[in-house]
């Protein structure tokens, strides 16, 4: 039996049509443009003292790995916006490439470029420890930034943050909180537990809570993303009917923990979180989950990164400091964010 | 003249061996077989938190919570049965969950309210399974090759339209859908139960799912039988590609948000489960019953690993002797069936 001839052209004509329909829908639901949001530009600084005086210009070459979190995303905007700030810094970015080889590649043509100074966060910190030297040795300080270098002498100035101390600083928290309960169920939600850093955060929330006689009853460990801290949270919920406190080692995995204890419909405990989200500030600010502090983990430490660069490049000291030179290493106090001061670092809070 | 009626049909084999011993019934003793698993992963959980295990209340929570996490993958595991029956492969899940998830997550998206997003990711993902289906099918390439092209390009597109970031979703009602649990039944394990019920009808009431396991068994055989193979692939990934839409709804719902790190390992989880649910890789065999159990075999042992405390890295090496352990038993089966019967079994 044939087919009037009106038939397939009229199915084709439909199912084109539909086809175009659907794209023209999805084609307008990409944008992601918030008007809200954009003026944020608290995450950058600059004093008024003497060291704002102009002094020689310094070019400053930047490299950090692809955003592919919110954390190392606002490591990037903070440096290029800092360095913004300046009128005597000239600021160059350059590609770190998807792993240390292919970064350690583009800064050997970095040097022969001979910037003033380089601002680097590693992809790897042993893999790029020759290549700071080389920097180093053709006289281009090297400013390392959070992840450190296996040799102290392949960089001029190590600024990073402490994770132990995040993790003491949350066991100091509960375990004040929950002083004298020796039998207290306390959950701790890790991140990638293979990372140095997680074990660094774990073994200082460990001694934090040792300080008040408490140790962790159940831990488990999600992937630093949504998607497993919901996962895995949702599993632990029903591992412990009673909790009394939550450690969660990561804001952007605490959305899916969140979620998962909403779901859940539990809030018998409170929660503490970790690295200081914009996200999990406002959460602390309405207290509308069980979320009740955070302690830091700032990428701010990029806008501080290059600041202290551009004084390295022009000889000048720390102002506040009685020494001339810039110190050989700065670690930054992990601060813990509570309702009480959350307002101060709300501008300070990175999206994730 | 030729008289052509002049052996009496054969007394049914069937009868005489029984029904339990035939092909017919391999999927469901195979079924039996998963269903024993599970039964034992729960003895497993007695044995190590009878507090859990041996209270009713407690019991019905945790395997409730159990299936929730099961149907996400669940859905996708379901879309990939029917790739996999049909000969093929679908290497892209996961990515086409994570592009369908964040583009009905953007801003844009979600000011049109909870519709818009549930339509645009069903229409992300239904669409780019068509377009996996156009490349196999009318571009003649290796559905592997052609869905890890997918798989890598869907993921770059939505890490593209999010800007790697999380896109929280304000609109309450899609959050609500991981809330809600009507009758006491999470509306989750309801969408992932409805979804499995369509599939097998689908896969064994309608000529749709009789094609798709012709073509799996022998494609060229099914297109001399008028098979129109190229329209069959593309609806079967476009199947796929829609599971991956549906999935992305829960997801996102589950997450609170969308990003474009959802359904990681997605593709891998689900053709592990459909392997120890039955589906032939080659194709021609799979049974949607059976990718169901075989999900929640895996849900489970994951839920025995956090409730008893212990690390991930157990899990990970027990999913691997569990698929080498399944595939080894499948090749056995296979091999048994090539065996010709002995006579009068």
């Amino acid at each position: 039996m044939r087919h009037l001839p009106d038939d397939p052209s009229r199915r084709r004509l439909l199912f084109g049509g539909a086809a175009l329909g659907a794209g023209a829908l999805l084609a307008g639901c990409t944008s992601n443009a918030d008007n809200s949001n954009s003026g944020n530009d608290s995450q950058t600084k600059v004093n008024t003292g003497d060291n704002a005086a102009l002094g020689k210009t310094v070019t400053i070459a930047f490299s950090a790995p692809a955003a592919d979190h919110g954390w190392i995303r606002a490591i990037t905007d903070n440096a290029t916006k800092q360095a913004g700030l300046y009128k005597d810094v000239k600021f160059t970015k350059v590609d770190a490439g998807k792993d240390a080889p292919a970064q350690v590649a583009a800064l050997q043509t970095l040097i022969q470029q001979k910037p003033d100074v380089i601002v680097l966060l590693p992809q790897d910190g042993a893999q790029l420890t020759a290549t700071g030297k080389a920097a180093m040795d053709a006289g281009i300080p090297v400013v390392n930034l959070d992840r450190e270098f296996s040799d102290a002498g392949a960089s001029r100035l190590l600024i990073k943050g402490d994770n132990y101390g995040m993790g003491l600083a949350a066991g100091q928290y509960i375990g004040a909180k929950l002083k004298g309960k020796s039998d207290a169920v306390i959950a701790e939600i890790a991140g990638i537990d293979n990372l140095p850093l997680t074990q660094d955060r774990s073994r200082g929330f460990k001694d934090g809570l040792a300080q008040f006689g408490l140790k962790v009853s159940n831990r488990v460990a999600a992937q630093f993303t949504v998607q497993s801290g919901q996962d895995v949270t949702t599993n632990l919920l029903q591992a412990a009917t009673k909790i009394d406190a939550i450690w969660n080692h990561d804001d952007d995995q605490g959305v899916g923990v969140l979620a998962a204890i909403k779901q859940a419909g539990r809030k018998e405990f409170f929660m503490v979180g970790g690295a200081g989200s914009l996200d999990a500030m406002e959460h602390i600010k309405s207290g509308d989950t069980p979320l009740e502090c955070t302690v830091t983990y700032p990428p701010t430490m990029a806008s501080s990164a290059i600041a202290l660069a551009r004084l390295i490049g022009q000889g000048k000291g720390m102002a506040d400091l009685v020494e001339l030179q810039v110190p050989k290493q700065i670690v930054l106090a992990s601060e813990t964010i509570t309702k009480d001061n959350v307002d101060k670092y709300l501008p300070l809070g990175f999206r994730s | 003249m030729i008289d052509v009626a002049t052996s009496r049909p054969a007394p049914s084999t069937v009868e005489r061996s029984g029904w339990w011993r035939s092909d017919g019934s391999e999927p469901v003793r195979r079924n039996l077989g998963l269903v024993g698993v599970l039964a034992l992963l729960l003895i497993v959980g007695m044995v190590t938190r009878p507090d859990i295990f041996l209270n009713g209340h407690r019991l019905w929570s945790n395997e409730l919570t159990v299936m929730t996490q099961a149907s996400s993958i669940g859905v996708i595991t379901i879309g990939m049965t029917f790739v996999m029956i049909s000969g093929g492969i679908d290497l892209s899940v996961g990515a086409l969950l994570a592009l369908a998830s964040v583009w009905s997550t953007t801003v844009a998206t979600q000011s049109y309210g909870p519709g818009v997003m549930i339509l645009a990711a069903l229409l992300v993902g239904t669409g780019s399974g068509l377009l996996n289906g156009i490349l196999i099918a009318y571009g003649r390439m290796v559905p592997f090759i052609a869905t890890l092209a997918t798989m890598v390009a869907a993921r770059g597109l939505a890490q593209k339209i999010s800007g790697k970031l999380t896109q929280i979703v304000r609109v309450n009602t899609i959050n609500k859908i991981a809330e809600w649990k009507p009758l006491g039944i999470p509306l989750l394990v309801i969408i992932f139960l409805v979804v499995a019920v369509l599939a097998w009808v689908l896969l064994n009431r309608t000529t749709f799912g009789r094609r798709t396991v012709a073509v799996g068994g022998n494609a060229e055989a099914a297109r001399l039988a008028g098979i129109n193979l190229r329209r069959h692939t593309l609806m079967v990934y476009a199947l796929s590609g829609l599971c991956c839409g549906i999935a992305a709804v829960m997801v996102t719902a589950q997450a609170t948000a969308g990003s474009s790190d959802h359904g990681n390992l997605y593709e891998l989880n689900a053709i592990a489960a459909a392997i120890i649910g039955g589906t032939a890789l080659t194709g021609g065999r799979g049974t949607v019953v059976g990718s169901v159990l075989g999900v929640l075999v895996f849900t489970q042992i994951y839920n025995l690993f956090i409730v008893k405390n212990l690390q991930t890295e157990y899990q990970l090496i027990a999913q691997g002797v569990i698929i080498v352990a399944a595939v080894l038993i499948q090749q056995f089966r296979v091999a048994a069936l090539r065996r010709p019967a002995p006579p009068g079994a």
